[in-house]
């Protein structure tokens, strides 16, 4: 809710004004000063934890609403008219009448605010009056208050499965760890559980709670929205400080989980959480077709101010030519004339009304509803629907539908988004030595498990039980048993949960059996999930199939008992990681903040002190952790990370011939393979500390942790302190299979136009064989490869020798190529030689400096793929914003993870992958989808769709706006330039409100101009939206043109038929409205291509309500509407033979030219597809 | 020895963000409805505008507009029409003295006669008009200056008129009735037509002056005030006659309490006010003779006596009277035929076109591709 009320920031200004702002906050314990007064509270400057999200009160909201939305230039400009209306010089409706419109318009946008602004107040309400338990002095306990009763500096305690009240510091827990799990599902949409630890040297076991005795001071920065990060101090009346993070705070929305109960001190409440700091409603972004429109409505002011001119000049002109006054020329009130001059300059301000409709106001409505059901029809398409999650696609962005269909460049993430991020352990290399295991399951190697049950039986140690070791215990995975999943609210989803794992499990022996056979199987999801075929198969196959059964049933058995764990892993590296590790016998039991307990294969367990934990960043790009072994009593510190993280920090290395060095050589080289194979690549290594070393280095982290000031950067120096000199142990290979039709979508994408980037931060070898296993690369390409240039000198060079070679290459189209392109002309800009560029993080960031940035650029646009490596999510948000700024294109990023926000954020169309790696990019994106597959469907159907509709409609809407108003101004012609409308007042306020303004919407909804399977079939049908040909100026101005043409033949055919005789105003007009509906509805039904039932009714429902309405209102208004008598006019003319005459004659000529060009158009449309087709056929 | 698979996540389909998520434990699916509506695949009618189905409406637009075009022209010329300006601009007209002195203030009538003649004989029901031109009833300060529910009966409307009359509201400190500028601009010329029998002797040719106006307006749009009241002069006591008028609105029709004040249909007539500049107005109409014999007017000479009132010189205008049958497109109005005929022919050419076009241009085009 971004909205702030204006008191609010007032008050806000004001309070800042006492307390100037500081870089912290200080929060002391509420409890001492209980019973004062507020003016006394130490605390009293933060807010309170009541919260009001909504605008408005009582006394405020029509004040308040009104001003709101007179935000909206189409409002001003109504009551701007409405308002002119009442100047009596130059008023060209009755004023009550002109307000009718905007009366409307804003009442029913207050009915609809007012609405959901008691909504929001009612949640509010609610939401303050949840109980909470506060800890008060007085009855020495905790007491149960509500959430708006809570303060800054009060103790609040919450219990299991409760929602969290407030931004809480945690001190207490019941958990005797001193660790808290929460669920920030409401926050963020991830549902597995957090781990928060209680503030150091605050967690007296099994002791109760007495927040009496606190006596600290706590400082923390001030209220921020980001949810990942927070620092601050307690400082004890000794001046002992004590650091705390992130990993201490609970967060208000929040659910705690897995813990009784859990306490701590209010650190921020009410607006000044971090979780309502970061609920800013939906987003909005502006599309293409908006941007241009807004031009065309300005050329439609300019039109106006044209028209109105021409009136005001005219009937200055016009009353030149009197020498005495005629007796229908009316004085004002004193019997005097206005002066010519002056009355042309008043006559303009009239015309402005008159003419009003001209600007198309309501076209910003119906645009509004013609998006709300294009969304409907995306949400609702079956195909894009995701059985497996249970998911539709979502539009998580309202307004910008079709900008899909005019993309140009698509930025894809790799893992999650080309892949399924569904970690499988493949292989791995322990001192050297490789080991190989089958696709899907991870069957240990039996050669492997042999060399660990030596290592085992023998001396207890060795490399080969550290690899295990490290595999299971570096990480940051969380052990949950099922128990503890049942207690969680939604029990049924947890077995559904479950269920889906043996599924899954049976849908890999499935696979895995098959593949074994010597099938090739192109989709794994086509085969049929016939269970018994699986256990056939596996009868079959050797003693690892039987395995596999005996595991998936120890799946299905460890469900119903207890001894089960279960992992809640944050990416899946680590689950595929910990898996591997539990298949060879070591299995991590527990972890706490304290300690981690391993299982070995002799079943013994193995409980090592954990005495820090150094996590992943995307700098380091390793994570380490620092244990106690519980025998030897050694530090031992256990580092996984990416080669070059680890391979670089390896300690004697150097020393020629040694042992160390031929396992680094031989495992790089495995590492080399595993690339080449696609698979991800990880290192472990150890390092043994010693005593004195860790005890120094404890000092200096200690210090860093409760830095407030430069905490990243002191914390990371401290962590690239110690990991260094590491004794490699071996390296892993994980498989992440690509998504199903990822090939297909990239090519169908291609031949839409679309330049495909991928931007991954794997490395360059893995990326380089998965953009060749998902076609985005072939091997005819001629692909350039910028890898680690390390000079820019040297990338400049190798920039402008490529550029030369491309111009060299392109400039004489030889005769070769002209072969080559007469053949392919179907498919798209074949003519060059299809270029790939291979690009790696370090040397993105070298081309991308001011320097270099225009070379690179061009060098892009002759690509027709990108791979850019080793990016960070800054990088990868800073090339789409370059591409898009420097080539001025549509973009698209599409991503799964965290670190794809920035680019998703950045790009005209942010698409989330909702996959494995939680919901954050998801939460950033304009539309979700759950495979890339989808991305296929969405933007070649229902991007093409969205954009030719909206496209159509903006235009048709223009076109049917000066249509109409062009009759008013000719008729200005032949009444002396004096405003007259020949249309009664009322019939105009319904011609454009209720019997024309469902088509065009229908139209924008509906309209199916090419059907899904030709769109699906021909990608190159995308090219339209791309070059924005639904929408060009042209097609603007042709439209007006029309409507000029045709607005002359619905005035003048009625105006020759009835000129002389003795026809009424109001009579005249009647025929030229029906006249304008006729056409208006009729050069609809000219561009709807395909024709529903409910086109049909919606068409001919708006001509029988025209009918209708117009009998009727003309059957009861005697007197009703006073300078208009629409009394029985209607009747009267649809009694006349000439009335049907006239419009049939009318509606012919003014469509006629529409029809003869569009048929031409057509005849010639077909006449080339026929040969495009025939070339097809015989090319 | 153990094997081990698993999913990384737990995947519960809850999703804040989403919309409609069924409560908790509510395991419903979100898989959109099947249905053809909802997945756009409702059975749709695609009109491939070819040539197959364009050309024969082309052809058949042709084939329909010309005979009625010229039923039209043939229906229009049977109809037949008989103007004459008496405006008097030419000194040689018989009524130039009286649109020279004449003005709104002018209180003696001037009359004159213009004679003329009909060469052919007009059958039925002849219908008589004064036409104006240049007069523009439909400029919107005056097309807004009349008070609707005064006309309508309303007393305090006719005590009090509405703004919208202004500047014809009161005069003397009494309120107009009928208030505004149409009604104070009232065409107030009075056309007498004779017959010059060729004996000599000047026939009176008798002019209905009721049914000139729409039943509606005379029976319910205007009203008297105070219902069927005959004594019309008691009830417009404290009213004043608009400025322009000579007698007040219970003198227009002394003799027919009928057509007497408001429901005067020369009145109604006139405050339906004209589409354009150049109109013409019903004034009276001429009953065809009972024994069918004789046509309504025969051919011969006519003279048409003018009380001449209605000053049109300052804005050029022209005063016109026109004698005209009607049939059931109304007055005589060749345009419409003509217009049929032409669009008619356009399509039929046009049509004519596209036919060459798609079998010329697109058949070589196709037969050249073939061999490829």
């Amino acid at each position: 809710m971004t909205w702030t009320n204006p008191l609010t920031l007032l008050r806000h200004g004001w309070t800042r004004h006492w307390n100037p702002d500081r870089p912290v906050r200080t929060v002391v314990s509420n409890l001492p000063f209980e019973d004062l007064k507020k003016r006394e509270q130490p605390n009293r400057r933060y807010e309170g934890n009541a919260i009001r999200t909504n605008k408005y009160r009582l006394w405020s909201f029509i004040p308040m609403n009104l001003f709101e939305q007179f935000h909206r230039m189409a409002n001003i400009y109504f009551v701007g008219l409405a308002i002119l209306n009442f100047v009596p010089v130059v008023n060209a409706f009755q004023p009550e009448v002109a307000l009718i419109p905007i009366c409307i318009i804003l009442a029913l946008t207050a009915v609809k605010d007012g609405w959901e602004d008691f909504r929001r107040y009612q949640t509010d309400q609610q939401l303050n009056n949840t109980p909470c338990f506060i800890f008060s002095r007085k009855q020495m306990c905790f007491v149960e208050r509500r959430w708006k009763d809570v303060r800054v500096g009060d103790f609040v305690r919450v219990l299991s499965n409760e929602i969290i009240p407030a931004d809480i510091l945690l001190l207490h827990t019941s958990d005797p760890n001193g660790v808290c799990h929460m669920e920030t599902a409401n926050l963020d949409g991830e549902t597995s559980l957090k781990q928060r630890k209680v503030v150091p040297g605050f967690s007296s076991l099994g002791e109760p709670f007495q927040p009496q005795t606190f006596d600290s001071t706590v400082v923390c920065e001030n209220p921020n929205n980001n949810l990942n990060l927070f620092k601050g101090y307690v400082e004890r009346p000794d001046k002992r400080r004590t650091g705390f993070g992130i990993d201490s705070l609970l967060l208000r929305g929040c659910m705690v989980r897995n813990t009784d109960d859990a306490a701590g001190i209010v650190v921020y409440a009410g607006h000044e959480t971090k979780s309502m700091l970061n609920n800013s409603g939906p987003r909005y972004k502006r599309s293409k077709i908006e941007r241009k429109m807004n031009t065309d409505v300005l050329f439609c002011v300019v039109l106006l101010f044209f028209m109105c001119l021409i009136g005001a000049l005219g009937h200055a002109i016009w009353l030149e030519t009197f020498s005495s006054m005629p007796s229908y020329i009316v004085p004002d009130s004193n019997g005097n004339y206005t002066p010519s001059v002056l009355a042309g300059f008043y006559m303009f301000f009239t015309m402005i009304i008159l003419l009003q409709v001209m600007i198309p106001v309501s076209l910003y409505v119906s645009i509004e509803l013609v998006k709300m059901g294009q969304i409907f029809f995306i949400t609702q398409d079956v195909e894009l629907y995701d059985e497996e999650l249970d998911r539709r696609v979502q539009c998580r962005a309202l307004n910008i539908t079709e900008d899909l269909g005019q993309i140009q460049y698509v930025f894809s993430d790799k893992t999650g988004t080309l892949t399924e991020n569904k970690m499988v352990f493949r292989r791995c290399s322990v001192m050297g030595t490789e080991y190989c295991h089958e696709e899907n399951v991870v069957v240990p190697d039996r050669k492997l498990i042999l060399e660990v049950d030596r290592q085992m039986a023998s001396i207890q140690t060795g490399p080969y039980l550290d690899f295990f070791l490290a595999l299971a215990i570096c990480n940051t995975v969380l052990v949950s048993s099922v128990t503890a999943q049942r207690q969680r609210v939604r029990v049924n989803v947890a077995d559904l949960a479950g269920a889906e794992r043996v599924g899954d499990v049976l849908r890999a022996l499935t696979h895995s059996t098959k593949t074994r056979g010597g099938e090739t199987l192109a989709d794994p999801f086509s085969i049929d999930e016939d269970e018994s075929d699986g256990f056939h198969s596996s009868d079959v196959s050797d003693a690892a199939g039987q395995k596999v059964i005996s595991s998936e049933r120890k799946v299905k058995s460890g469900l119903s008992g207890s001894e089960e764990v279960c992992y809640e892993a944050h990416s899946p590296d680590e689950a595929a990681l910990i898996h591997a590790a539990k298949a060879y016998g070591f299995t991590m039991m527990e972890r706490t903040p304290h300690y981690v307990t391993v299982k070995l294969p002799d079943e013994a367990l193995l409980k090592f002190e954990v005495l820090d934990i150094l996590t992943f960043d995307s700098t380091r790009r390793r994570m380490s952790i620092i244990v106690r072994h519980p025998h030897t009593k050694e530090i031992i510190m256990y580092t996984k990370g990416a080669d070059s993280a680890i391979m670089e920090r390896l300690g004697n290395v150097f020393s020629v011939k040694s042992e160390a060095k031929q396992t680094a050589v031989k495992t790089q080289r495995d590492l080399d393979m595993y690339a080449r194979n696609g698979l991800r690549t990880l290192c472990f290594a150890k390092k043994v500390i010693s005593e004195q070393e860790f005890r120094a280095w404890s000092a200096v982290r200690q210090e860093a942790l409760s830095a407030i000031e430069e905490k990243e950067e002191r914390l990371m120096e401290t962590a690239n302190f110690i990991e260094s000199s590491f004794t490699l142990l071996g390296a892993t290979g994980i498989e992440d299979r690509l998504q199903e039709s990822v090939p297909e979508t990239i090519q169908a994408l291609r031949r839409a136009g679309m330049q495909v980037w991928v931007l991954t931060g794997d490395k360059p070898e893995t990326a380089i064989n998965i953009a060749y296993s998902c076609k985005l690369l072939e091997h005819e390409d001629l692909v350039f490869t910028f890898i680690s240039v390390i000079l820019q000198s040297l990338c400049k060079m190798r920039l402008e020798d490529t550029l030369g070679e491309l111009r060299r290459s392109m400039l004489p189209p030889g005769a070769d190529h002209q072969f080559r392109g007469y053949s392919s002309a179907f498919t798209g800009p074949l003519m060059e030689p299809s270029i790939g560029l291979v690009i790696d993080g370090p040397t993105l960031s070298m081309a991308m400096s001011d320097e270099l940035v225009e070379q690179f650029v061009e060098l892009c646009k002759h690509c027709r793929a990108v791979l850019c490596c080793r990016v960070t999510p800054l990088q990868k948000s800073a090339v789409v914003k370059l591409i898009r700024q420097k080539l001025r294109v549509m973009t698209l990023a599409v991503g799964d993870g965290a670190n794809d926000v920035n680019m998703i954020q950045a790009a005209d169309v942010g698409i989330g992958v909702s996959g494995q790696e939680g919901m954050q990019a998801v939460m950033a994106s304009d539309f979700a989808i759950t495979r890339f597959k989808h991305l296929q469907r969405l933007l070649l159907v229902h991007g093409h769709w969205c954009y030719s509709r909206l496209a159509n409609m903006v235009i048709y809407f223009f076109y049917k706006n000066v249509a109409y108003v062009n009759l008013l101004f000719w008729y200005q012609f032949f009444c002396g330039f004096s405003a007259t409308a020949m249309i009664d007042y009322w019939l105009m306020i319904f011609f454009n409100l209720f019997f024309t303004s469902a088509p065009p919407i229908m139209f924008g909804i509906m309209e199916k101009e090419v059907s899904d399977s030709t769109l699906l079939s021909l990608p190159e049908l995308y090219k339209r939206g791309q070059h924005s040909e639904g929408y060009r100026r042209s097609t603007f101005w042709i439209a007006i043109l029309d409507a000029f043409y045709q607005s002359l033949v619905c005035f003048f055919i009625p105006y020759w038929t009835y000129n002389g005789s003795d026809i009424g105003i109001f009579a005249f007009g009647t025929p030229m409205n029906t006249v304008s509906l006729f056409t208006i509805i009729l050069h609809l039904a000219i561009e709807i291509k395909s024709w529903t039932a409910v086109h049909w009714v919606i068409m001919i429902g708006s001509v029988l309500v025209y009918f209708i309405v117009t009998l009727a209102y003309s059957a009861i208004c005697i007197s009703c509407n006073p300078p208009s008598d629409p009394y029985w006019i209607m009747h009267k003319q649809m009694a006349d033979p000439m009335f049907y005459l006239v419009c049939i004659l009318t509606t012919v000529v003014a469509l006629l030219p529409r029809t003869f060009f569009t048929e031409i158009l057509l005849l010639w449309s077909e006449k080339e597809r026929s040969a495009n087709g025939s070339k097809l056929y015989t090319g | 020895m153990m094997a081990s698979s698993y999913n990384a996540k737990d995947e519960d389909g809850h999703l804040p963000g989403s919309v409609g998520s069924g409560g908790p434990g509510a395991v419903k699916s979100k898989k959109p409805d099947n249905t053809a509506f909802k997945q756009q695949r409702l059975p749709a009618w695609q009109p491939i505008l070819t040539a197959g189905t364009v050309l024969p409406a082309f052809f058949m637009i042709g084939l329909i507009f010309i005979p009625i075009g010229i039923g039209l022209l043939v229906t229009s010329n049977n109809i037949k029409e008989f103007e004459i300006d008496y405006t008097g601009v030419d000194m040689s007209s018989p009524c130039f003295s009286c649109s020279q002195n004449y003005s709104w203030n002018s209180t003696s009538a001037c009359t004159c006669s213009v004679p003329f003649t009909l060469d052919q004989p007009f059958e039925s029901n002849v219908f008589m008009y004064y036409g104006l031109s240049n007069f523009y009833q439909n400029h919107r300060r005056y097309v807004k200056s009349r008070d609707d529910s005064q006309l309508n009966g309303d007393k305090s409307s006719l005590l009090n008129p509405s703004k919208e009359c202004e500047p014809y509201r009161t005069s003397d400190k009494k309120s107009i009735a009928p208030c505004g500028a149409i009604a104070n601009s009232l065409f107030n010329d009075t056309l007498e037509l004779f017959y010059n029998h060729p004996n000599g002797s000047k026939i009176t040719i008798h002019l209905e002056k009721t049914g000139i106006a729409w039943w509606t307006d005379k029976h319910v749009k205007f009203r008297n005030p105070g219902g069927n009241n005959n004594n019309l002069s008691s009830v417009f006591r404290d009213t004043s006659k608009p400025v322009n008028w000579h007698k007040p609105v219970y003198e227009l029709d002394p003799s027919d309490p009928d057509n007497n004040g408001f429901v005067n249909e020369d009145f109604i007539v006139w405050m339906r006010t004209a589409a354009l500049p150049t109109f013409r107005k019903l004034y009276r109409i001429i009953q065809k003779k009972k024994d069918n014999m004789t046509p309504t007017l025969p051919p011969g000479n006519y003279s048409l006596e003018v009380t001449y009132n209605y000053p049109v010189r300052s804005f050029d205008g022209r005063k016109r009277m026109i004698l005209s049958t009607i049939s059931w497109m109304g007055g005589k109005n060749p345009f419409l035929g003509i217009a049929y005929i032409t669009v008619g022919s356009v399509c039929f050419f046009l049509g004519v076109v596209l036919l060459i076009i798609h079998h010329k241009y697109g058949n070589r085009n196709n037969s050249a591709d073939i061999p490829n």
